[in-house]
């Protein structure tokens, strides 16, 4: 109700209105996500578990065994925390098997749970087995598989947030897997540059350094996509500070380990950068989407204008 | 849905889809509709709050209002209204005018809600309506994101957590009773029936309206090559959808649902690439 | 209506509406307030009739109507006359109806002088009584008197008018003297043309603020549903009726009506819409101090010892009211059963008698003198429904025991700790004797018994659930509180007691409560002969004590042992009058005076609008509804010169209550306030009377006292403290004061909380902000409520300025789930002398922005008023 042109609601001047407006009193048109700050905490372990895996995966073909033992212990770990979060966001919490009744492809949450539950199966499983050197083969399936899931843990939120009817999540459905993934990477590299020393994180470096620079790229490419109206939310209120937080983090990251990331002190400035970076960014969508939920014209103007255009064709 | 699609799922046992049609140009507001469905329902009262939108202080259909009557006094400038100033009282009636229209789920044939619930909980019925079962849903809220009206939302009262939204009164259809805000309604506003004769007395309903004066009436929801492939529940409307609190040309988040699977296996390709490539060759 | 046409109810029924080619609502928000009976207005509106609305707020019936034509809150008699003067003036009255059927070719008396004459009087004003000797009104060569109404006490307030028929002392059913050619000058028509000449159009836009052209296109849509083809109706409800000027503003309705033929018409009446469940019923057997069941006049102290003195005084020689002994008569048999002999006067001495004004406001006002010493409320909330609430609060606390029936603890029950005045500090808890019993109602779904509704009709209900814990129905309140009365006098000698001790109370009872049966009251109600077997009808009833009857014109609803009132035949098994579904008095009529729907000659007016008629070939009266005319009288029947009662009515005078056969115009007598409506300002108005020297109704009954201050009115030193209108209303999510909604959570939640609706002009003028509060201020009381400013009220040009109305529902009190200030504490006591009736559709006010004080400071901002010009300065420094 900031438009002051727009009449209705408390605060404003009348209980009528003019001909022609365009919302009823300012009011929402589409539910708000209900969800809590667990979510996108969610999608921010889940996507460091994935990007993790991932790398773990790819450190391990290309010899990197430390790095790709570390990273499936922090995947292992993040893994653990992902339920407890998602649990925790449930409305009815002891029934969460439910989520194990059916399996719907027209459903990315209803995927995603079977991703994660086998992404965590897999993952812990081979973690236990490589903590007692026990089973070395059927460990080395276990990993790939837990590599395999990794790509899709990292991006089915990306799917899954563009699966409603949230303009600034739906209309932003191609970039969303994308800069979930690079998010997931920048997040899973910059815990490698942490837990490794530089002579044995260089693919984490490398990965952190590209994810960096290709979360904020794909961020901007969203943005200018959406136009002024339904890409707002990424520029204001809560959303707009998490975006530009995670832009300068993601930034200073990938520069810092791009000049001075083989000093170990200084690669584990770059990814804690990369890392709040990745949270800010999560914290970004999901506000966003609450803020473009509460504004009807965000849902209005452009089915408007599309109805329009179907018209006259 | 299709008639079909409903005997896929229910064989014999499938039955004629019914639904509403509300027609707004004869809703008088009293919003019995509001109180017989709480009634039936036993949803819960959810706060004692003046909102100061003329006389809705509903404002929105949730878990804990099935039906909301949404209220829209008109003039043609704010502040004055012409017809009734006794310097201009030759300005046509039209000039001011307060419309009332019942709100209610809109039972898509394409749903959002059903499509997106990861536990199954939220099913088609033999009647072709929505229903959640309340002794599936989890609460996991993603059905709220998944419906382009607005409709469903998490009730947080209560010690509830679950998912709510009109059911048709799916419980008076298998009882061979009408639901209970059409069994309320006192001018025939609200009017329950199978969905194509209601769609055909709704046709004949505008056209008598358009004869009348009233231009801008039109049927909402009412093709089956809509958004959402036409609503149970669908509603004469005298203005835009818009002026309603309605979506002007809603769209079921589901219909890009192979793209989106796409952009998402893309997404997840490139990340496996590009962690490959970050991890070079064997050393 | 019951002075216009001879009974006092609706004379036409709500299905009727959809046969009707024109429809003006006025003073009603049928739409809000009677929901489910407004689907006919909207069935006529889908057939092609033009609704139109009147009223001071554009409200949901406004917006489902064609056209809404905006008035002042008060001034319905000028908008009404005007419409009569736009009828005389442009010819549009259906003349052979009037002729034939109305009393306008009568002559009056010689000496009549109408209020053009006497600047707002009619002749025969008694200064010094403050009343009217009405027979300077009467007809031409007769001395005219009302049947079940008025008695000329010299003034004593208290009198009966308006509830039932009217007589006249002539012989032969006609008037003596009259003119069919309507030109004499002393004749009706002629004296109602003079009476309305300065209504004009644009008379009214100045009076009601109704612009010309709005209130010319309602006129013109009205004299257009009216002659042989076409009907148009009329509805209203206590938007006209809540006034001092109430009871002539439902007889200008019917001067309309009648002008335009649209009574016992199909698609044609006057639709009174009640304002609770069984209103109608609650006049019918009535709860009120002055009359008997049936609109029997209770008798006077002063006029009526013995029987005989009663029925001379009261039955009318012609028409149905020429049966009084009958009614009454049975009636007594029905109380006192074998007690009541010829011998004794049929214990006629045994009914109590009043000896001047007992109405409910007259013996609050006793109560705060200590002349009361205990109250009985039964589905009453005083302490939030009644005008100047505080009056009221203050009146229960002086009284020794209060005993209140409810479903809660309404507003009634707990004043004495919960009310304003103990915040305020006026009242003390610990200072007040007043023993209070409450006792919990049972609710309708828990009792049996029958309702009667707005359109007369008895509607049987069954009981679906036992009452639970203390809850008990009224009848069983009221049945064996008079047993236990009955027992604890058994044994006494005193002949005061007689009247108990002898009284019939041998209803059988049943069940683990003792239940009485409803249904064998309703036998009772009903009546019997000799042999105890039911009556069929009221014309069954007979004068020498062989019938009981309970209440004559429900004779017939227990018709051959049946329970009439319980018949459930769908409509769609039956024609459109469903004679079958219920049962409705007069002798189930669902359309009263049906007879004017066919030509004096006794044929249809017209095809279209056929409902009654002679057929020549089977001797009746025949068509779908119950003629409501005796079957057999054909339309050449002429009285012969000593004819009697019914018998003195001419086959072409439908309306067979009234002693002359014909529907008033002109009200000769029966009426206290002058034989036609005319306009004067509410008691309370912030301006003056445009159209004559005597602002307001001289009638009107005042109780100056210190608990019943006034506003200053009209120019009046301080009036200016009180610019605006407040006019009070209801809203569909709640009932009345509240007591059964605002006690509901799904109610509550929809209309939570009380507000006041005003124009963004006024919003502008007084800084009201939308949403936000503001105080309402008047001599009695300050309240508070949340602002809505709306175009929907609009202001109006009133006599050369502008005025504002602030509308305020007055569901709210401090009880309840939903609570708030209570709007009725702001009016005053001030009543129409025929029926006292409050005054709380419209008086003067102040509003200005934000909450009203607390504590002490709450009436000393009251006592701040009305506000000098120093004072209002002192207070912006």
């Amino acid at each position: 109700m900031s438009d002051p042109s727009r009449s209705g609601g408390t605060g404003a001047n009348t209980a009528s209105s003019a001909r022609g407006a365009d919302s009823y009193y300012a009011q929402p048109i589409i539910k708000a996500p209900h969800w809590k700050a667990y979510i996108p905490g969610y999608f921010f372990f889940g996507g460091l578990a994935g990007g993790a895996t991932t790398l773990a995966g790819s450190a391990r073909r290309s010899g990197h065994d430390a790095l790709a033992h570390r990273l499936q212990l922090v995947a292992t770990g993040a893994l653990a925390v992902s339920p407890i979060l998602l649990i925790k966001d449930l409305g009815r919490p002891r029934r969460f098997v439910n989520m194990l009744r059916v399996a719907k492809p027209t459903s990315p949450m209803s995927m995603g749970t079977w991703i994660l539950s086998a992404a965590s199966a897999s993952t812990g499983s081979a973690a236990a087995l490589s903590a007692t050197s026990r089973l070395p083969r059927v460990r080395s399936v276990l990993e790939a598989a837990s590599a395999a899931l990794g790509p899709p843990l990292a991006t089915y939120t990306g799917a899954l947030v563009a699966q409603s009817v949230v303009p600034a999540w739906h209309d932003a459905r191609r970039e969303l897997p994308l800069l979930f993934a690079a998010s997931s990477a920048a997040s899973a590299s910059g815990v490698g540059v942490i837990v490794c020393a530089p002579s044995e994180a260089g693919p984490a470096r490398r990965l952190g350094i590209a994810a960096g620079i290709a979360e904020v790229a794909v961020a901007a490419v969203m943005n200018r996509r959406l136009g002024p109206l339904v890409g707002q939310p990424y520029r204001e209120g809560r959303a707009g500070s998490y975006a530009r937080a995670a832009r300068v983090s993601a930034l200073a990251g990938s520069a810092t380990l791009a000049i001075g990331g083989r000093r170990r002190v200084v690669a584990a400035a770059g990814g804690a950068l990369l890392l709040a970076g990745s949270w800010c960014e999560r914290f970004a969508v999901f506000h966003a989407g609450r803020q473009s939920a509460q504004d009807p014209r965000a849902t209005s103007l452009p089915q408007r204008e599309r109805a329009t255009s179907r018209a006259q064709t | 849905m299709t008639p079909a699609d409903a005997h896929d799922t229910y064989g014999t046992r499938a039955r004629e889809r019914v639904g509403f049609f509300t027609d707004t140009s004869i809703c008088i507001g009293c919003k019995a509709c509001e109180v017989a469905c709480k009634e039936w329902n036993l949803v819960p009262e959810d706060g004692l709050a003046f909102t100061g939108f003329s006389y809705d202080n509903t404002v929105e259909l949730s878990a804990n209002s099935w039906r909301h009557v949404a209220f829209i006094e008109q003039s043609a400038e704010v502040g004055l209204a012409p017809n009734m100033a006794p310097e201009r009282g030759d300005v046509p009636q039209a000039d001011f005018r307060w419309l009332m229209e019942s709100d209610v789920c809109k039972h898509c044939t394409h749903a959002g809600c059903l499509d997106v619930c990861p536990t199954g909980a939220i099913l088609r019925t033999e009647f072709g309506t929505v229903v959640i079962q309340d002794d599936v849903c989890n609460g996991c809220g993603y059905c709220v994101t998944g419906c382009p009206f607005g409709v469903i939302s998490i009730r947080e009262i209560a010690h509830d957590g679950g998912a709510h939204k009109c059911t048709l009164c799916y419980d008076r259809l298998r009882g061979d009773l009408e639901p209970a805000c059409a069994k309320a309604c006192p001018t025939g506003s609200i009017q329950f029936g199978p969905l194509d004769e209601l769609r055909a007395r709704a046709r004949g309903r505008v056209a008598d309206l358009r004869d009348a004066g009233h231009t801008n009436a039109r049927l909402y929801l009412a093709s089956d090559d809509d958004g959402v492939g036409g609503a149970g529940a669908f509603f004469l409307l005298l203005d835009e959808p818009e002026v309603y609190g309605l979506p002007p040309d809603p769209v079921v988040p589901t219909r890009h649902l192979r793209s989106m699977w796409a952009w998402a296996a893309a997404a997840a390709a490139a990340l496996a690439a590009a962690s490959r490539i970050a991890a070079g060759g064997r050393r | 209506m019951g002075t216009s046409f001879g009974r006092g109810g609706a004379t036409d029924f709500q299905q009727d509406l959809a046969e009707s080619d024109c429809i003006l609502i006025m003073g009603s928000n049928m739409a809000e307030n009677h929901p489910v009976g407004f689907q006919w207005v909207m069935e006529a509106k889908a057939r092609g009739a033009t609704v139109f609305h009147a009223d001071p707020r554009f409200t949901r019936t406004s917006a489902m109507a064609d056209r809404y034509v905006p008035l002042r809150a008060g001034s319905d008699i000028a908008f009404l006359g005007g419409i009569v003067h736009y009828i005389l003036e442009h010819e549009r009255w259906f003349d052979e109806y009037v002729k034939a059927y109305t009393n306008a070719p009568v002559l009056i008396k010689d000496g009549y002088a109408d209020t053009e004459d006497l600047d707002g009087f009619f002749c025969g004003w008694d200064a010094e009584k403050g009343a009217y000797d009405s027979t300077a009104w009467e007809y031409a060569g007769t001395s005219m008197k009302s049947a079940a109404g008025q008695r000329s006490q010299g003034g004593v307030r208290g009198n009966q008018a308006g509830h039932g028929g009217a007589a006249g002392d002539f012989a032969s059913g006609d008037a003596p003297e009259l003119d069919e050619t309507l030109q004499d000058p002393r004749c009706v028509f002629q004296l109602l043309r003079k009476h309305y000449q300065r209504y004009t159009p644009e008379m009214v836009e100045q009076v009601c603020g109704t612009p010309k052209a709005d209130f010319e296109r309602l006129c013109e849509a009205l004299c257009d549903a009216s002659g042989r083809e076409r009907t148009g109706a009329f509805v209203y409800a206590v938007g006209l009726t809540q006034h001092t000027t109430g009871v002539q503003t439902i007889r200008t309705a019917a001067i309309m009506q009648l002008l335009l033929g649209n009574i016992g018409r199909p698609g044609g009446g006057i639709m009174a819409m009640r304002g609770h469940a069984s209103i109608q019923g609650s006049t019918d057997i009535p709860t009120l101090y002055d009359i008997l069941p049936g609109y029997l006049p209770m008798p006077h102290a002063a006029a009526h010892d013995v029987l005989a003195d009663y029925v001379e005084t009261n039955a009318a020689p012609n028409g149905f009211w020429g049966n009084m002994d009958r009614y009454i008569v049975s009636l007594l048999k029905a109380y006192w059963g074998e007690h009541a002999t010829a011998e004794n006067d049929y214990a006629f001495g045994y009914l109590p008698r009043i000896t001047g004004d007992h109405s409910v406001y007259q013996t609050m006002l006793d109560a705060l003198d200590g002349k009361v010493r205990g109250y009985f409320i039964l589905g009453e909330n005083p302490a939030v429904g009644s005008a100047n609430g505080k009056l009221h609060r203050r009146a229960m606390a002086n009284l020794e025991w209060l005993v209140v029936r409810d479903f809660s603890l309404i507003e009634s029950a707990t004043f004495w700790k919960d009310g304003p005045e103990v915040e305020t500090g006026e009242m003390a808890p610990d200072a007040i004797a007043t023993e209070v019993f409450f006792l919990p109602a049972a609710a309708h779904t828990e009792k049996e018994g029958t309702f009667t509704n707005t359109q007369r009709m008895l509607q049987w209900r069954d009981k679906a659930v036992e009452p639970t814990g203390d809850q008990r129905s009224e009848l069983w309140f009221a049945y064996h509180l008079g047993r236990r009365i009955r027992d604890k006098l058994a044994a006494s000698t005193e002949a005061r007691d007689e009247p108990i001790q002898r009284l019939t109370w041998d209803y059988p009872t049943s069940g683990p409560l003792d239940e009485p049966d409803a249904a064998a009251v309703l036998r009772e109600i009903n009546g019997w002969n000799a042999q105890h077997d039911p009556l069929a009808s009221f014309t069954d009833l007979a004068a020498d004590g062989s019938t009981a009857c309970g209440c004559w014109i429900y004779c017939g609803v227990y018709k051959d042992g049946v329970n009439q009132a319980a018949r459930r035949k769908p409509h769609w098994e039956q024609n459109r009058f469903a004679l079958e579904w219920a049962w409705a008095w007069p002798a189930n009529r669902r359309l009263l005076y049906n007879r004017a729907s066919a030509d004096p000659e006794g044929h249809p007016w017209s095809e279209r609008k056929k409902l009654t008629w002679w057929d020549d070939a089977q001797g009746k009266w025949v068509g779908d509804d119950v003629p409501d005319f005796e079957l057999t009288k054909p339309p050449s029947y002429r009285p012969a010169p000593d004819a009697r009662a019914q018998d003195a009515i001419a086959g072409d005078k439908p309306f067979v209550m009234q002693a002359d056969g014909r529907g008033w115009i002109f009200a000769p007598a029966g009426i206290i306030d002058g034989p036609l409506p005319t306009h004067y300002e509410p008691h309370e108005s912030p301006v003056r009377n445009p159209l004559y020297g005597q602002a307001t109704n001289p009638t009107r009954q005042q109780y100056q006292r210190p608990e019943n201050p006034y506003n200053p009115s009209r120019g009046a030193p301080g009036a200016s403290s009180y610019p605006y209108v407040v006019t009070s209303y209801r809203l569909t999510e709640h009932h009345t004061a509240g007591a059964m909604t605002r006690t509901l959570p799904y109610l509550s939640e929809l209309q939570p909380e009380l507000f006041c609706e005003v124009s963004p002009a006024l919003a502008a003028e007084r800084r009201l902000r939308h949403g936000e509060w503001a105080t309402i201020i008047t001599a009695r009381a300050a309240i508070e409520a949340r602002v809505m400013v709306t175009d929907r009220i609009a202001p109006l040009q009133v006599d050369g300025r502008t005025s504002h109305v602030v509308a305020l529902p007055y569901h709210w009190g401090y009880e309840g789930l939903s609570k708030g200030d209570a709007v009725n504490d702001l009016f005053a006591l001030a009543l129409d002398a025929n029926v006292h009736i409050q005054e709380v559709k419209a008086a003067s006010c102040d509003i200005r922005p934000g909450r009203r004080p607390r504590g002490a400071a709450r009436p000393a901002l009251v006592d701040s008023y009305p506000r000098t010009e120093a004072r209002e300065g002192r207070e912006a420094q």
